[in-house]
């Protein structure tokens, strides 16, 4: 009995290691290497004329709906506060700067596709992983569904088919992956009559950015919003106000995965702690038995 | 030792009118459970882009795996710290916890948007390690398989010998017959093992649980945002596992009209105190550490629901059970014990709904028709299965109605499990 425990043990031991290898594995497919050359956009809420171009070209790119171009350049959605929907995974809105009360600004929102994101380490089956070329993408074939994702995004993107009732996806700006790889913009970028959206490397953007700030200081808030937010942002902003007056929200510097992936390969840390704990309870187990022996041998001569 | 005492089938008739009234809140809940599956989570559920996550996540999930902590608990304490006159509450635990994880598996089908894929966490190119929802998914598998394998021994001394299986399968009697006492006699000498195994896995998801919500920083109420969620979910299913057999207990006793086991229930009422103490201790060093006090008094919801959850469920339980008095009554021990199992039921709803703040919410989620029918068929469901269990297993032992139950022939099922051995 001792030594079948003891080869239990062993097999347990074998079994973990084996199972932590592909674990850690899965954990390095879901983050990019270099930030810096993947690439990106740059929005600029200065130049930004809030014509909605850009929400037409996702959905004709997506075919998400079947409104047409004129549908598009009807201002007065501006009335209502919109989030990205599964059917617009882009969305302007307007906003009164606080400080210039006459002066309005609009601001694209959609998926910032994060250098780190958080729904990439929260999914439980690697359904949404980061991509070397920049964009954060989703594989409705793993899914399961469970919507963790939309719990962790800081910026509240991930949108939810709810309406269809066998194959729910979960929906967001894509990057427009598929034109990337062709060597395209993507589709929103191409289409901005006034040049709001600028798109190259992560570095190169930044590099934009900075210089646009230097050149207008009066035009710009001296931010680049998405250069350290949670580790930084694929998509980053440039507004001529504070952002926690538009609808970005204000962040940490690290990333969002960082703690709750420190807790659970501290945790797990190479299946020590669960090990010990099993180890421990066995020798409480074992070591308190004899006291009972007596009654056990009385128990099985009946 | 004079008395033995055995787990025995409890003999009692199936349909009351209390059956009949949780029958009926059972068949409500499938009829919405299914209205779920065909029309979708849009259609029977209030969730939307901000609200990700409601009750089913936060009652049948998050508060089942709590409320079945009994089960490691007492495995722990009888089986491995080998408090031999606790041995009574084990298979009654057992089966509460067995049950309530399957329930809890039932009810996240539910949520998920593609049920049929949840199987997907098991397959190795699927692994995601850094997901904390990895873990407790796999965990909650394995452990419920461990649950079934603790069961089986059960399941070999109820039928052993007396396999009848109805009409053509008794071609099979013989087969599941010896394959029961292969069961018996092998896995009696592993089942160590697997209880073991058993309380690691426990102590492992009902942490991680806790982790869940932390990935949300920006989203969480600061009351219960803490890095150290897992440890206090941790603590808290293990200071409500004897609540929840001391509750479910007298339920079972009282409908089946049998004599509580007061002097057991109140012995393991003696660590809840104790239990709860080390909790509470935690959660308020916590507060402190992180300067969040002046949001207890800030006279939000949440601050009103972090006060209930404190007070009714973790600070007045704990001072009624560290009185002798109390736990010598049943009624007090009642008491005691739904207070802290609504409690720790109520931490779990306030971490995963009260706390949840979404960045662009327009109106606040409330649950839908379907979801609350949904989730109170799946209780009202666990509480009809876990009643035919005791009445076909030897599960619950009740030493008053021993000579009953021998003139009932029942007695003929100890007799069966010794001449096996």
């Amino acid at each position: 009995m001792g030594l079948k425990r003891r080869d239990f043990f062993k097999m347990a031991a074998v079994g973990s290691v084996t199972v932590l290898g592909s674990k850690s594995l899965a954990g390095e497919d879901g983050h990019g290497g270099d930030s810096s050359q993947a690439l990106g956009v740059l929005v600029d809420a200065v130049v930004c004329i809030g014509c909605r171009k850009c929400e037409w070209a996702c959905n004709n790119e997506h075919k998400l709906s079947t409104r047409t171009l004129a549908e598009f350049e009807d201002k007065s959605v501006f009335a209502k506060h919109r989030r990205p929907e599964d059917n617009a995974f882009t969305v302007i809105n307007r906003f009164v700067d606080p400080k210039q009360p006459g002066k309005q600004l609009t601001l694209k929102v959609q998926c910032m596709h994060c250098n780190k994101p958080a729904c990439v380490s929260a999914c439980i089956v690697g359904a949404l992983q980061k991509n070397k070329i920049g964009s954060v993408d989703y594989d409705a074939w793993k899914c399961i569904g469970c919507r963790y994702c939309m719990v962790a995004c800081p910026f509240q993107i991930p949108a939810y088919e709810y309406h269809e009732a066998l194959t729910p996806r979960v929906r967001k700006c894509t990057f427009c992956e598929q034109r990337l790889v062709e060597g395209k913009k993507p589709a929103c970028v191409a289409l901005c009559p006034n040049e709001a959206l600028t798109f190259g490397t992560r570095q190169e953007l930044l590099d934009v950015a900075k210089e646009r700030i230097k050149l207008n200081p009066e035009k710009y808030f001296d931010h680049v919003y998405g250069e350290t937010e949670i580790g930084g942002t694929s998509w980053m902003y440039l507004a001529p106000t504070d952002f926690v007056n538009t609808e970005l929200p204000k962040l940490q510097t690290t990333a969002i995965p960082n703690l709750t992936e420190t807790i659970q390969h501290g945790v797990f840390k190479s299946f020590v702690p669960p090990l010990a704990l099993y180890g421990l309870l066995g020798l409480i187990m074992h070591s308190l038995r004899e006291d009972n022996d007596e009654e056990e041998k009385h128990d099985e001569r009946d | 030792m004079s008395v033995i005492e055995t787990p025995t089938p409890v003999r009692a008739r199936y349909f009351t009118q209390g059956t009949a009234i949780v029958a009926a809140i059972a068949s409500l809940g499938i009829f919405a459970y299914f209205y779920r599956l065909i029309f979708g989570l849009g259609a029977a559920t209030n969730l939307d882009n901000q609200y990700p996550w409601g009750i089913w996540i936060a009652i049948d999930v998050a508060s089942g795996v709590a409320l079945a902590a009994g089960g490691f608990t007492s495995a722990a304490l009888a089986d491995i710290f080998h408090k031999e006159e606790y041995h009574v509450i084990v298979r009654p635990a057992l089966l509460t916890a067995l049950l309530g994880y399957t329930f809890v598996v039932i009810g996240l089908l539910a949520d998920l948007g593609r049920y049929y894929n949840v199987w997907h966490p098991m397959l190795p190119s699927m692994w995601q390690g850094n997901s904390v929802l990895f873990e407790v998914g796999m965990c909650v598998m394995v452990y419920l398989t461990v649950l079934y394998i603790e069961f089986l021994p059960i399941v070999a001394e109820r039928f052993v010998g007396r396999v009848h299986l109805p009409g053509p399968f008794s071609i099979f009697n013989r087969i599941v017959d010896s394959w029961l006492r292969v069961c018996q006699q092998y896995l009696k000498r592993f089942i160590s093992l697997f209880i073991i195994a058993g309380v690691v896995l426990s102590c492992l998801h009902q942490s991680s649980l806790g982790t869940l919500m932390v990935i949300a920083p920006t989203k969480m109420h600061p009351l219960w945002y803490t890095p150290i969620s897992p440890l206090l979910f941790l603590l808290s299913a293990i200071a409500v596992g004897f609540p929840m057999v001391i509750f479910e207990s007298i339920l079972s006793s009282r409908s089946f009209k049998l004599a509580p086991e007061t002097k057991v229930l109140s012995s393991i009422a003696r660590y809840t105190p104790v239990l709860l103490g080390v909790y509470l201790a935690m959660k308020i060093g916590d507060l402190t550490l992180r300067n969040a006090w002046p949001y207890v008094l800030e006279g939000s919801l949440q601050s009103f629901m972090y006060i209930i959850e404190l007070g009714v469920g973790v600070v007045t339980p704990m001072i009624l059970l560290s009185m002798p008095r109390v736990r010598r009554s049943i009624s007090g021990l009642f008491t005691a014990a739904a207070m802290v199992i609504g409690g720790v039921a109520l931490n779990r709803i306030n971490v995963f709904l009260i706390a949840y703040k979404p960045l662009y919410a327009e109106k606040t989620y409330f649950p839908s028709v379907y979801e609350i029918a949904v989730t109170l068929g799946l209780i009202a469901t666990l509480v009809l299965v876990y009643r035919f269990i005791v009445m076909t297993f030897p599960v619950i032992t009740a030493p008053h109605e021993v000579k009953q139950a021998e003139r009932m022939g029942v007695a003929g099922v100890n007799l069966g499990m010794k001449r096996v051995k």
